[in-house]
């Protein structure tokens, strides 16, 4: 089943371009990542899915346009954008209250048990809580909500490691179960590259990276080269090459894993790695024959 | 100060929570409605909390002045009219303080959420922004007109309990005072007064303030009065009339002069509703509600486009 479907997405805040024309199709069942700098669009286009703004172009969200049925949408799709959106003057046990009057399949049971693993007490109010517990709470109902696709804008931002870690594993333990879909974007790309199943890098509002985790790995090799061997490793046509401790490190897209194998030891780069180098690339047009690749493999 | 949780203790989902509960796929609307009132409820204490106040202060200052009143009462008429004055006077009070609730809260209901930032979250939720709207606007239209009533319908209760104990020694007959009082005429006088006055004459006075907490990107307060005072201006220099505020007036003060003299009025009077088809055929009554109408469509409308500032 389709759950997001996008053509030709498009926002425009006055002259600036947020979103411009973005294609996307998002499968039941996928865990996809939004990569992006700041002021990419990536929050827009999220916006735009789950009906907090207006758009240009087609999208369907579990069949339905968002921006005109948002409240019957939001039975099965759920969001945190930012942290520490809840009140702070509600009380914990109010806002219980609240989703379990208002929300068809929310499962009180299981947000309770989820908080009891928690130090959230529940006659605590939200302005009494840290942030940490915030986005515990903030969890804790949304998992417990029982939706198709849950969306997630940067739901971590500020929070500690601790925090964070936990805040990941419990969507993965006690969410995920592989029929559900979650996109989210973050800025701590290398905490969430063995969550995701998708990964798609969005820049000025287009996207110029869109590829399965499965594919990633088989696509995109790392290399670290001596001095010596650069000039023939670079006749591979590597898509991104730095320098680290005087090696350098090249990065591949699609190049036989063995014809590499002859430099040195060939690994999968991170998701961030590859962000830089997709990034670098984007703005430095003397790089435009190995961006034009990049746009090409992302079709 | 507090750790995060155990992570090792939820790595293995609880049998508990894989248990889905079978619940209604659908809610229906009145009880999103009735969640949507609750929770402006818990937010805004100040909903009952003022009028509870106001009626507080009335009785202590009652109290305080009961034993210098009910020197030298001497018979039930005396009593009476002990009672009788300040009771009027606590109506008013109450409702009062539930009208200035009123509007300090319908500036910020739509406006609070977007400051806070928390209408990302109650958007996150199957609310319609009409159940939202709604919701907000039953508060000054409909729960604090009848909060204050109940309360102003309690109040004479206890200044009656008071002046007794104040009478006991006194050998007159309490519970002929009791009788006296005309509670049902009253609380019906009063009940009158809350439905046309409060709850349908000043509805789109409610209406203008939702809009401009819904709107404003910043200072709710002045734009709800800024607008009407710019065109007080405007007309009184283009035109030298003053139009604009005789309806403002006509608007606050109510439809009909007999409706302050109503207290005085016979009760059959009130039942034979002949002030009712009165003020049915105001053509402001009418005027009124359409307009209210057509603010509260377009908070409705304006909430759909707004988030946090």
């Amino acid at each position: 089943m389709t759950v997001i479907e996008a053509r030709s997405l498009r926002k425009t805040f006055g002259t600036t371009v947020a979103v411009d024309g973005i294609d996307l199709r998002v499968e039941e069942g996928r865990i996809l990542g939004l990569i992006g700098p700041n002021g990419a669009g990536k929050t827009t286009a999220l916006n735009a899915i789950v009906g907090l703004t207006s758009y240009q172009g087609e999208l369907k969200v579990l069949g339905r346009d968002p921006w005109t049925e948002r409240d019957q949408l939001m039975r099965d799709v759920c969001f945190i954008t930012d942290v520490a959106v809840l009140p702070r003057w509600i009380k914990v046990s109010h806002a219980l209250d609240y989703v379990a009057g208002v929300h068809p399949r929310f499962d009180r049971d299981k947000a309770e048990s989820f908080l009891t693993k928690t130090s959230i007490r529940q006659a605590s109010k939200v302005k009494e809580l840290s942030k940490g517990m915030v986005a515990q709470l903030h969890l804790a109902l949304v998992m417990a909500m029982d939706a198709k696709l849950l969306v997630l804008d940067e739901p971590t931002l500020g929070l500690d490691i601790l925090y964070r870690k936990q805040f990941y594993d419990s969507l993965l333990n006690d969410y995920f179960d592989g029929k559900r879909t979650i996109v989210v974007t973050t800025h701590q790309v290398e905490e969430m590259q063995n969550v995701l199943t998708d990964v798609m890098f969005i820049n000025r509002g287009r996207i110029v990276l869109n590829c399965g985790m499965d594919e990633f790995e088989s696509r995109f090799l790392e290399v670290t080269v001596h001095p010596e061997q650069v000039a023939a490793a670079r006749a591979l046509k590597p898509i991104h090459q730095r320098q680290v401790f005087g090696r350098s490190i090249l990065l591949f897209d699609g190049v036989d894993r063995n014809q590499l194998a002859a430099f040195a030891d060939v690994c999968t780069p991170t998701i961030a790695d590859l962000f830089v180098a997709v990034m670098d690339n984007e703005s430095s047009p003397s790089q435009a024959a190995a961006q034009r690749t990049y746009q090409g493999a992302a079709r | 100060m507090n750790p995060p949780m155990n992570t090792s203790s939820n790595a293995m989902p609880d049998p508990t929570l894989q248990s889905q509960a079978i619940a209604p796929a659908h809610v229906p609307a009145t009880r999103r409605l009735y969640w949507s009132i609750r929770r402006e409820l818990w937010e805004y204490r100040s909903i009952y909390v003022a009028p509870l106040a106001a009626a507080a202060i009335f009785l202590l200052g009652f109290l305080i002045a009961l034993p210098h009143h009910m020197h030298g009462v001497k018979t039930l008429d005396q009593a009476h009219k002990v009672l009788d004055t300040p009771y009027e006077l606590a109506a008013g009070l109450i409702m009062g303080t539930a009208f200035i609730v009123g509007i300090f809260y319908s500036l910020d209901a739509l406006y609070g959420e977007r400051r806070d930032r928390s209408i990302l979250f109650w958007k996150s939720l199957p609310v319609s922004d009409l159940i939202t709207v709604l919701s907000k606007l039953s508060i000054p239209l409909i729960i604090l007109p009848l909060l204050s009533f109940a309360i102003a319908v309690a109040t004479p209760f206890v200044m009656l309990l008071f002046s007794s104990v104040a009478l006991l020694g006194s050998g007159l007959n309490i519970g002929a005072l009791w009788a006296r009082m005309s509670f049902f005429h009253m609380s019906l006088m009063l009940l009158y007064h809350i439905v046309t006055v409060h709850g349908l004459w000043y509805a789109p006075l409610y209406g203008w303030l939702l809009l401009v907490s819904a709107w404003a990107p910043r200072a709710p307060f002045i734009w709800a009065f800024l607008p009407p005072f710019v065109i007080w201006g405007l007309e009184k220099i283009v035109f030298q009339t003053s139009h604009f505020l005789a309806m403002l007036q006509y608007r606050l003060t109510g439809p009909e002069p007999s409706s302050a003299a109503a207290p005085h009025s016979s009760i059959m009077e009130i039942i034979s509703a002949l002030t009712l088809r009165q003020f049915l055929s105001t053509p402001g009554l009418w005027t009124g509600l359409i307009i209210a109408a057509a603010f509260l469509f377009a908070a409705v409308r304006l909430r759909r486009y707004r988030g946090p500032i």
